[in-house]
């Protein structure tokens, strides 16, 4: 609940963490990479992910099914890409509805001041005052299986840290003197904004947005899998896991291979900014 | 770290949070109780008397004895009006007292809480030391690409990767349940590597800045060897932004519980809130996420009150 960064105390100097500046190439090639899936989506391997034979379930890879089957006799390629479209077009979009109102919240809130700053914090803390999945959980619980209520309670959890950030930021911004000075030049607040306050947070709201994007797909499968979020027989990769968990024993490249698209996937967000933030 | 803040602040911040948690888990089980398809006034009735003893006239009756037939606004203050006295209702499902089967499972899911928590502390604390002792050396940069690689692996994915591994393969641990403390091991370790993996580079980042400090330099200059200056100042000094991170941490704690309790069917609170949200029993997902969401109010409470312990400075005004 407190600012971290803002102490009283010296900045002490830190030694910036070792860079890895490959891992960042890597992480927009994955990312590429998995926008490119996200978009073509089954069409891609030309099969349905619908399908069911059960005479060919559970089949190792081969030319028609690259992935192989699962216990359906469903194509796993063709599962993983439609389950790659629900995930990043579900975290992209709340990233943006939770990104766009929490950034523009943030700036009033530090512009106005006063009561209306006081009303937004105190709206984000409670927000803040359950754990994050645990809001989803319950938003997500009033109509289960509903994708509205899954991206509804994501974008509400997220929008928060854009708010904090943001008027953090532009507090100390509008102190400036810089912008003071624009203020009583009379310099209209689109101007000020741009010129001195998007080139602030530009980077950060960057960084929150790819952690966000993160945090959504984790949240959506996370749900998925524990029978809350989207339900069966649609393609998603938590639900997946938990279709495929049976049959571990016969087959336990079935149920890796949801969880190598969950883990590359927020791998490949996190590295394209750099990799370790502290949330 | 956290600004200096007076005890009693401390503790009202706290008191505001659980009352925003009440009100908030109190709204949202209403709204999903509202969201029941069917009529209540059935449904309650049928749980009561059983599907054959029940009919149109007990419904009735239920409906007004319970005042279902109010207006929602009505029934809303009622609804909250009972939380507030802590009259958390029957499960719809097992018609027992909601904190009756609470309490049961308190205490498993405190246990998998503290067992994370140690779990993540063996892993971060030494991983941490050997990283900042020498930044940007060999260990630094090989345990920051181990964190990255884990922190992307989501709990329950890194669950089910583990009991492929140590359970199933190599049947070194139980699969899942409770019988024992080996059960604990499992689960325990799932949590605390997800925490370990940014909680190592906190403590990295504390003792390579403590290292970096004059006063460091000051107690090798007056004689100290490397190993007890490391001993007696850089760990203390340390250990305050650690403490504060572990606090930080607690809302993935809390979300790990629910998710991983599941992932292993541990008999706890997050395993019981996600199944009653699949059997649509409002008053146990109102009773579990309440529990819940007080738990972090109260580890949060812990971590202010450990801070101020450990640097006297938090403790002035």
């Amino acid at each position: 609940m407190t600012d971290q960064t803002q102490t009283g105390a010296m900045p002490r100097p830190r030694r910036a963490w070792p860079r890895i500046r490959p891992a960042r190439g890597l992480g927009f090639a994955l990312l590429a990479l998995l926008a490119l899936c996200a978009v073509a989506g089954p069409d891609l391997v030309g099969q349905d992910p619908a399908k069911q034979s059960l005479l060919d379930a559970r089949q190792p890879p081969s030319a028609e099914n690259l992935l192989g089957t699962d216990h359906l006799g469903r194509d796993m390629a063709a599962r993983l890409l439609s389950g790659a479209q629900l995930s990043l077009s579900l975290a992209v979009l709340s990233v943006l509805t939770a990104g766009l109102p929490g950034t523009l919240l943030g700036i009033a809130a530090a512009w106005y001041g006063g009561w209306i700053d006081r009303l937004l914090t105190s709206f984000a803390d409670a927000v803040l005052a359950l754990p994050g999945l645990l809001l989803v959980l319950m938003l997500a619980a009033i109509s289960p299986g509903s994708w509205w209520a899954l991206y509804a309670g994501i974008s509400l959890t997220l929008w928060v840290e854009y708010f904090r950030y943001t008027r953090q930021r532009a507090r100390i911004v509008m102190a400036e003197p810089a912008v003071e000075a624009s203020r009583l030049l009379g310099l209209t607040p689109g101007l000020i904004i741009r010129r001195h306050l998007v080139p602030e947070i530009g980077p950060g709201l960057l960084t929150i947005a790819a952690f966000g994007a993160a945090t959504a797909v984790t949240a959506v499968a996370a749900l998925g899998f524990v029978s809350v979020g989207v339900r069966p027989p649609t393609a998603e990769w938590g639900v997946m896991m938990t279709e495929l968990l049976p049959y571990w024993r016969e087959a336990p490249f079935l149920i890796l291979q949801p969880v190598a698209c969950l883990v590359i996937t927020v791998l490949a967000l996190h590295l394209s900014v750099g990799g370790m933030r502290r949330p | 770290m956290t600004t200096a803040r007076p005890f009693l602040t401390i503790l009202a911040q706290r008191a505001l949070q659980a009352l925003i948690v009440a009100f908030i888990v109190g709204i949202v089980s209403f709204a999903m109780m509202q969201a029941l398809p069917g009529d209540a006034a059935y449904r309650i009735a049928a749980g009561r008397y059983g599907y054959d003893m029940m009919d149109a006239a007990a419904a009735e009756a239920v409906r007004v004895e319970l005042g279902l037939d109010r207006h929602w606004i009505v029934q809303l203050f009622d609804w909250l009006g009972a939380l507030a006295q802590f009259d958390l209702g029957r499960s719809l499902v097992y018609g027992s007292p909601v904190i009756d089967e609470i309490s049961v499972q308190l205490g498993y899911s405190l246990l998998l809480a503290a067992g994370a928590v140690i779990a993540s502390l063996l892993i971060a604390v030494p991983v941490g030391i050997a990283a900042g002792l020498k930044p940007g050396g060999l260990v630094d940069r090989v345990t920051l690409a181990i964190s990255i690689f884990v922190r992307a692996i989501p709990a329950f994915a890194l669950g089910v990767v583990l009991v492929l591994a140590f359970a199933v393969q190599l049947k070194l641990f139980p699969v899942a349940g409770f019988r024992g403390l080996e059960h604990l091991v499992l689960p325990s370790l799932t949590l605390g590597l997800g925490l370990a993996a940014v909680s190592n580079r906190v403590v990295r980042d504390a003792v390579a800045d403590a290292m970096a400090a004059e006063w460091q330099l000051f107690a090798r200059t007056k004689g100290l060897s490397a190993r007890l200056s490391v001993l007696r100042h850089v760990l203390r000094n340390a250990s305050l932004p650690v403490v504060t991170y572990v606090g930080v941490q607690m809302a993935y704690l809390i979300e790990g519980v629910v998710i991983v309790e599941t992932v292993f069917a541990w008999p706890g609170i997050g395993h019981a809130l996600v199944h009653a949200i699949f059997a649509r029993d409002v008053a146990m997902v109102q009773g579990t996420a309440l529990t819940l969401g007080l738990i972090y109010v109260a580890l949060n409470l812990v971590i202010d009150l450990a801070c101020r312990g450990i640097d006297p400075r938090t403790r002035s005004a």
